[in-house]
């Protein structure tokens, strides 16, 4: 009976691998993973355009730890100044369906790290490339874009709202979304 | 000053109309404008502040009590941009000047032909990714005429000079660096050819100043820090405040923990005054960096004030500080209106200003030295102003603490009253006043500073004052101390006022509706809805039929306006760093524009 329940214990605790799974040797911060995004649905040709996205970014947004890890990091690097908790502030909101350059995690890793031209900054070499991967996972939480078990469950700070995990899931709206903002001259 | 007092003011107000008997009460005589202010008018509106006294008052008449109600709808202009209109529209000779946000575009419209057309547009071409540092929404508040030209500032930190009749570009001087936070919104001031120009960015640990540029060349003259050594903050030995704690060596640096100063705001990026027989600039400064309080012990010299400068040399002459060690984002940059008045028997050369902090301020422009501060919005956060030191009373309770959230702090971080500038009518000697109504909670958190990103570490959220309603348009009786009437507003007030001597006083909302009162009871007497919601300065001209119009930009925005500027996401009360708490409502009764209005009687 007591070997019964180790061993169910021991399934159990096989079975949320995923979900606590981590790194311990991360990468360093000049090496980048080599996501090949486009940012527009449409190519030359009629066969749309040509990708190559590596699938590394599974392995961050469905992990409860790399997520939390992501939450810590965003505001470490003051994301959460320019894009408050997710709602926006003179940056986009994170935590809505519509994304100018794409919502996958590989177009937000993207964007972390070349920055976009309406004031985005690049954070190429300032940010070592795992955490990046980490910010973008937290970031695809904010709109419930990940899994619910995976979703953070409470912000330590003045609560803004419904913590991520209680959010409905979302939706995202893929790639080359402009906001009404956007509709400006030049 | 609950809500229900409000109301009970407000209905005294209409039932006494009109209140000249309500005025006539007092013996002494009202503040009025100095003389420097109070030229014959010329019909024109040339700098956003009107005169060099920042009365925002035109003399015209033909629009009054009686008639404003037949307004109408003269020409509309767009200005291509969706983002928050703060600027005032200009207008000398037959052309009127229009500046928009970033990219800043500046429009000349001809206002000799039916339907004003466009003369030509100037495009200075900022940068794009200027966009990424500027706090609260891509603003300007405003182009200003001297000379033959227009000066403006740029969201890229340049400032320009257009050749008024051309629109050619007279020189262009870069004056900042984005990648350290830094831009520009301010609106210049033009005096004795030099261009007085301050820098943004008191939330990205900015390092505050003001320049003085030559009008001709844009080379700076002088250029005055207000934080670090006195030698950059042009402290010397004709430096006298009137308060002791202003006095001593190098406070700018001994009031900070080490070095904090170098991060340490007091950005200039209000509004500028001048007077020309004392001949002193006087500027705001803005708030310390970081907003979190407890990371910059002292008190934060010489952020949160207003200084009075020699405009040749920089010179500083007395300061005085509204908020030493500011607790809750309280810049000190609104208008500062200089007038006469008479205080206990002597007259006095003041300054009016209407704090931030809740305080209506009356302070002797020569010395410094504060008369009386009286509140104009609901108070928890402070008690009082002591009149002997000059220090403003903090509530302890209210005092933020790091990682604990406060509760019902009033006012909030855009203060009692923010950028939008207040008029002074030279006919009924009142100031009017648009201002808000909030309260928020505060939490401090340890921020981080990394150099082009923002360094504030608070969490807030903000949300309406007693009553329930978020904005107030009073009427301010200086000499009393006291308001006259008040009307509240649904949503904080962050258009302009402008007064005219046909007792009509105009101002905006910010669900689009724009307003002319009776100046002395309150009553509205005309609106009209415009097409978004209104954060602009309104002007007053006479055109070249000889009518008289009045202008203003409509296109919400700004701080307050952000959640509608920037589409926002209302799930997130901390979104505009907690104004989207309160501004839910605001996407479901206006859209995002930018479009010029000018009114005239048919």
């Amino acid at each position: 009976m007591r070997r019964l329940l180790v061993m169910s214990l021991t399934a159990l605790a096989l079975a949320a691998c995923e979900r606590e799974d981590r790194e311990y040797r991360a990468n360093p911060v000049t090496s980048e993973t080599n996501e090949k995004i486009a940012l527009s649905p449409l190519s030359a040709g009629p066969s749309g355009p040509t990708e190559q996205r590596s699938g590394l970014g599974k392995e961050y947004e469905e992990n409860a730890y790399h997520i939390s890890q992501g939450q810590r990091l965003y505001v470490w690097f003051n994301c959460n100044g320019c894009h408050a908790n997710g709602g926006g502030d003179s940056g986009p909101a994170l935590m809505d369906d519509r994304w100018i350059y794409g919502g996958q995690i590989g177009n937000i890793v993207q964007t972390i790290r070349e920055g976009r031209p309406n004031g985005m900054p690049s954070f190429r070499g300032k940010i070592p490339d795992d955490q990046i991967w980490q910010i973008a996972a937290y970031i695809r939480s904010m709109g419930r874009n990940v899994p619910k078990a995976a979703a953070p469950g409470r912000k330590d700070d003045l609560s803004p709202g419904p913590a991520e995990q209680r959010r409905p899931p979302g939706e995202v709206i893929d790639g080359g979304q402009t906001p009404p903002s956007a509709q400006m001259p030049q | 000053m609950g809500g229900a007092r409000l109301a009970l003011s407000v209905a005294l107000s209409l039932i006494l109309q009109p209140a000249l008997p309500l005025l006539a009460q007092s013996t002494l005589p009202q503040p009025s404008a100095p003389p420097f202010a109070v030229t014959p008018e010329d019909g024109q509106w040339s700098i956003p502040q009107k005169n060099f006294a920042s009365t925002r008052y035109s003399d015209l008449s033909e629009i009054n009590t009686d008639n404003v109600k037949s307004l109408q709808v003269a020409f509309t202009f767009s200005t291509g941009v969706n983002k928050g209109q703060e600027s005032a529209p200009l207008v000398v000779g037959g052309t009127m000047y229009v500046l928009s946000p970033y990219p800043n575009i500046l429009y000349a419209l001809d206002l000799t032909r039916p339907g004003a057309p466009m003369k030509w547009q100037y495009n200075p071409k900022p940068a794009a990714a200027a966009q990424g540092v500027a706090c609260c929404d891509v603003v300007n508040r405003g182009p200003t005429f001297a000379n033959g030209r227009i000066f403006f500032t740029t969201l890229d930190a340049h400032v320009v000079a257009v050749n008024a009749e051309t629109g050619e570009e007279v020189w262009k001087t870069k004056l900042g660096d984005i990648n350290r936070g830094e831009t520009m919104t301010m609106a210049p001031l033009v005096a004795k050819d030099k261009v007085f120009v301050g820098i943004s960015g008191g939330e990205y640990g900015v390092r505050g100043w003001i320049q003085a540029l030559d009008a001709n060349t844009g080379q700076s003259v002088w250029k005055a820090y207000n934080t670090g050594p006195d030698q950059d903050v042009k402290i010397g030995p004709n430096f006298k405040p009137f308060y002791d704690s202003d006095k001593g060596k190098d406070l700018g640096v001994t009031t900070w923990p080490a070095d904090a100063w170098q991060q340490g705001g007091g950005t200039v990026w209000g509004w500028l005054s001048y007077d020309p027989d004392l001949n002193l600039l006087y500027h705001g400064t803005g708030n310390p960096g970081p907003w979190n309080p407890n990371q910059r012990p002292g008190d934060n010299k010489w952020t949160a004030g207003i200084f009075a400068r020699d405009p040749d040399t920089g010179e500083a002459r007395w300061f005085y500080q509204t908020a030493p060690h500011d607790l809750h984002d309280w810049d000190n940059i609104n208008e500062l209106i200089l007038l006469d008045m008479e205080w206990e028997g002597k007259p006095r050369k003041v300054l009016v200003h209407p704090g931030r902090t809740g305080f209506l301020y009356v302070i002797d422009r020569t010395t410094g030295e504060v008369l009386s501060a009286k509140p104009f919005h609901a108070l928890t956060a402070v008690t009082g102003v002591d009149l002997q030191t000059g220090r403003i009373q903090y509530n302890s309770e209210k005092e933020p603490v790091n990682n604990r959230v406060i509760r019902d702090i009033c006012p909030t971080a855009p203060g009692a009253k923010d950028w939008n500038p207040s008029a002074f009518s030279h006919k009924t000697g009142l100031l009017y006043i648009p201002h808000m109504n909030m309260c928020m909670d505060w939490e401090s958190v340890e921020p981080n500073y990394i150099a082009g990103t923002p360094y504030v570490g608070a969490e807030v959220r903000m949300y309406p004052g007693p009553g329930g309603h978020m904005g107030e348009f009073t009427a301010w009786d200086i000499r009393e101390g006291k308001e006259l009437w008040t009307i509240n507003e649904r949503f904080p007030l962050w258009s302009g006022a402008l007064a005219t001597a046909g007792d009509v006083v105009f101002y905006g909302t910010m669900d689009g509706w724009f307003k002319a009162v009776h100046a002395r009871s309150g009553e509205v007497l005309w609106q009209f809805k415009v097409d978004s919601g209104i954060i602009g300065q309104p002007t007053t001209y006479r055109g070249p039929d000889g009518k008289q119009y009045v202008a203003i930009l409509s296109g919400v925005g700004g701080w307050a306006g952000a959640i509608v500027s920037g589409d926002l996401d209302p799930r997130d009360g901390t979104a505009a760093k907690g104004f989207a708490n309160a501004m839910r409502e605001l996407k479901n009764v206006t859209t995002k524009g930018g479009t010029l209005y000018v009114f005239k009687l048919p």
